[in-house]
């Protein structure tokens, strides 16, 4: 029964989609307010409609209805509560549906937090939002309808994916999801503001909390994601540059492209189409990274069982969106001009490279991935793109970008002088190269030349991001949320580089047999295999060796890895076992049994490897500081918004 | 400098950095494209003797042995027609099995024998890679019955 109530309140969810697209987009061109207000209404009900049917959802997965083929295909009895309701998402047709909860969750937030635009505005960006609804709404029910009845009713399911079973990953989607999703809100006031013929200052300064917030998500789910292919896919690396990897950066790279550029939007009304323009992408790869996941174009862990008609659905879909706002962008682009200049050396051109070289990434990133699905589509030879492609190309836009970093959050608007804080950053500089080859050098050993110039980057932007809010402190000045949010992230983008330059400069790992009372001797430290035993966890069974790591005789950690084999779907899996310091991880992880007692172990010694998530929450802390600024919330009265206008045409 | 040749200036200054971004882009792409074969053109002295290639396959059954205690291990790849040895010292990952579809990164050994320096196997009992169900399409014959089938 819950399932066809399911079935029907997203049908109705759907129904209600339409008159949101349709009094949104035409009660603002025809100016009716009614229409408006209806709209608004309609997203509210579509909302209730949408939770109520993921609500169903989650009832059948924990009653553990098998009669219903989702459920049957991706849980089980004996799977634990906590995993039943995380099941909800752990395939295609569940996950669409909370991509669906999080679009209506999105358009509700829009009504509800729109007070100070006005009205024609947020009703564009709700019936564009409806228009996006809808589209996913139709692609659920026509293709991937989580709801369908499995006659007879199977006895028992097929058991989530083991790999999914971990907490980490049973919150990586719903994250994830918040951030693509997110997106869709830009380009919504995108193609609202090209619908309208105005873009100002204004503008900006409404669209840039939706912008952080969502690539605050982003930002969120990649770094759990990465986290959990550390400690669960079982090798410890933390990016693998895999297709659906990718997919889920490249709108990261155009997200945090888009909040910059909104930056000189807002303060210069200068980049005008260019912001928009980059509305346009971030969503737009969403979408596309959806299509590859979905679509079986790319095999991946992350690919699901995938088919054809939906990738065709998706790809049709992301044709009539893109498609669409491109035309509209090359009609209405022209109106967007904007007069004012600036200084070759000045913020604007700061922000401009920033803009350039994350598009840059953005496009090496691209090429890479797609580059073995064209190759494939022409019937050529059959490739892939390896890392190290990726690992050298993604430097090349990125090191310098980084570098631009420090002296860029001190140039001025319109010109930048430097004259008061030349020596503050020259000191810093000396200083973060010292330290770099402390650290490198010093405590680690020599590495490369790249270890050090990562790091004097690293150490550089960190400081150069406390400089401006120290100085505000001590003058006191008043400190905005916005500078506040601002240097916390760049102080986290700095933290990641550390980690990320420490690990990849001096992480250690040896693959070797051990048997119980053996020991052995890597990167300084002693790996005991103590014992052998089997345990039983609630849905496997496994074989678990304790291991005690000692140095210089003194004990450091004990870890249990273990091998699992899930009861219901047969599939080996690998829990490492991680001593985790705030300095380096210790990781030990069970390979195969090698006769006699022996197994093969996994050993690895991963230095700073914590500051890469660290460094990835710091930078989304930043995000949510950066919101909470007073001028976002501030009612904008007639005059205010007239003299803004104004002031962006002049300056 | 005007207005006007300043804008020149930087533009210029992109166009150059962009295109030596791509000059190096391209040659770091040509560096690290791997190419797979099948067990076939390996046996027919298709693939390359002085770089890193992939090749995929089934492991048929009872092919796979390894010295007590030891991690070398040493397995075939077929394509149901022909057969490419394969030696792999490291941890094979989990779901590496007889019967398994799976691909092998690395480079030819001087005595005919696949050095594989990367065994990629993937999580799920009824995955196939894509291209060795293509290569094995290519030889006109379906895996056995009991064997893995590509995911519908």
């Amino acid at each position: 029964m819950a399932a066809e109530l399911g079935h029907f309140a997203l049908i109705l969810a759907f129904c209600l989609t339409l008159p949101q697209a349709f009094f949104g987009l035409m009660g603002a061109h025809w100016r009716r307010p009614h229409w408006i207000a209806l709209a608004n209404r309609a997203v509210a009900g579509q909302w209730v409609f949408t939770l109520f049917s993921f609500a169903c959802l989650s009832y059948v997965f924990y009653h553990n209805d098998f009669s219903v083929l989702y459920v049957a295909q991706n849980s089980n009895s004996e799977l634990p509560t906590f995993y039943r309701f995380a099941a909800v998402w752990g395939a295609h047709e569940g996950s669409l549906l909370l991509w669906m909860l999080v679009q209506a969750t999105w358009a509700l937030g829009v009504a509800a937090f729109s007070g100070n635009m006005p009205q024609q505005m947020t009703s564009r960006v709700i019936g564009v939002l409806g228009v996006i609804s809808a589209g996913f709404a139709l692609f659920i029910l026509l293709t991937s309808n989580p709801f369908l009845r499995l006659w007879p009713a199977a006895p028992d399911g097929r058991d989530l994916n083991p790999l999914l079973q971990d907490p980490a990953l049973a919150i990586h989607p719903p994250m994830l999801y918040i951030g693509y999703v997110g997106f869709s809100v830009p380009f919504a006031f995108a193609v609202a503001a090209m619908l309208e013929g105005k873009l100002d200052s204004l503008w900006a300064r409404w669209v840039r909390p939706w912008a952080t917030v969502a690539w605050m998500f982003l930002t969120c789910g990649i770094a759990l994601g990465s986290w959990w292919a550390y400690y669960e896919l079982g090798w410890g690396g933390w990016w693998f540059w895999d297709p659906v990897e990718n997919a889920s950066f490249m709108p990261w790279l155009i997200g945090t492209a888009l909040i910059h550029s909104l930056a000189v939007t807002e303060k210069r009304g200068l980049f005008k189409s260019w912001t928009l323009l980059l509305s346009i992408t971030a969503f737009s790869l969403s979408l596309l990274g959806t299509f590859l996941v979905r679509s079986g174009v790319i095999e991946s862990v992350h690919a699901f069982a995938s088919d054809p008609g939906r990738g065709l659905f998706i790809l049709a879909f992301l044709c009539v969106c893109v498609g669409g706002a491109l035309g509209l962008y090359a009609w209405r682009a022209p109106l967007f001009r904007s007069n004012a200049g600036f200084a070759p050396v000045s913020r604007e051109s700061f922000l401009l490279f920033n803009n350039i070289l994350l598009v840059a990434a953005t496009v090496v990133i691209l090429i890479g991935t797609t580059y073995p699905m064209f190759m494939d589509a022409f019937g050529l030879d059959k490739v892939s793109v390896g890392p190290p492609y990726f690992e050298a190309m993604f430097l090349v836009p990125m090191l310098p970008m980084v570098f631009l970093l420090a002296p860029g959050m001190h140039a001025a608007w319109k010109k930048a002088s430097f004259e008061s804080i030349k020596k503050t950053l020259g000191v810093l500089l000396v200083v973060a190269l010292v330290l770099a080859l402390a650290v490198s050098v010093g405590a680690y050993g020599w590495n490369s030349v790249m270890t050090i110039v990562g790091l004097t980057a690293a150490f550089w932007v960190a400081g150069a991001s406390l400089v401006d809010p120290i100085n505000r402190w001590r003058n006191g000045h008043s400190l905005p949320a916005s500078i506040i949010g601002m240097s916390v992230a760049h102080f986290g983008l700095a933290l990641f580089i550390i980690g990320a330059t420490t690990v990849e400069s001096y992480k250690k790992e040896t693959d070797l047999s051990l048997k119980p009372g053996q020991t052995t001797e890597h990167a300084g430290f002693e790996f005991t295999m103590t014992k052998l035993e089997d345990v039983a966890g609630p849905n496997y069974q496994a074989v678990q060796s304790e291991v005690v790591i000692t140095r210089n005789g003194k004990q450091v950690a004990v870890v249990h890895p273990q091998k699992r084999v899930y009861r219901v779907q047969k599939n080996a899996m690998t829990e490492a076992g991680i001593d985790a310091h705030w300095h380096r991880d210790l990781f030990v992880a069970m390979g195969e049994p090698l006769g006699g007692d022996a197994w093969s172990l996994r050993l690895q010694y991963k230095p700073m490897v914590r500051f890469i998530w660290f460094g990835a929450a710091i930078m989304a802390l930043g995000g949510l500081i950066a919101i909470c600024d007073r001028r976002y919330r501030k009612r904008v009265t007639v005059d205010e918004s007239a003299a803004a206008a104004a002031g962006a045409k002049t300056a | 400098m005007t207005p006007r040749r300043r804008r020149m200036t930087l533009v210029a200054l992109i166009v150059l950095g962009v295109g030596a971004a791509t000059a190096f882009a391209l040659t770091a792409f040509q560096d690290n494209l791997l190419y797979f074969y099948s067990p076939s053109d390996v046996t027919a002295g298709k693939a390359p003797k002085d770089r890193v290639f992939r090749v995929g396959g089934m492991v048929p059954e009872g092919s796979f042995t390894r010295a007590e205690g030891s991690l070398e291990a040493h397995f075939a790849l077929t394509d149901y027609a022909h057969e490419v040895k394969v030696s792999y010292t490291g941890v094979l990952p989990d779901l590496f099995r007889e019967g398994q579809g799976v691909i092998a990164r690395g480079r030819m050994g001087p005595d005919g024998v696949f050095i594989a320096e990367e065994v990629l196997a993937k999580h799920d009992e009824n995955y196939m890679p894509p291209e060795v169900a293509d290569a094995l399409k290519k030889q006109h014959q379906k895996p056995p019955a009991d064997g893995p089938l590509p995911t519908t």
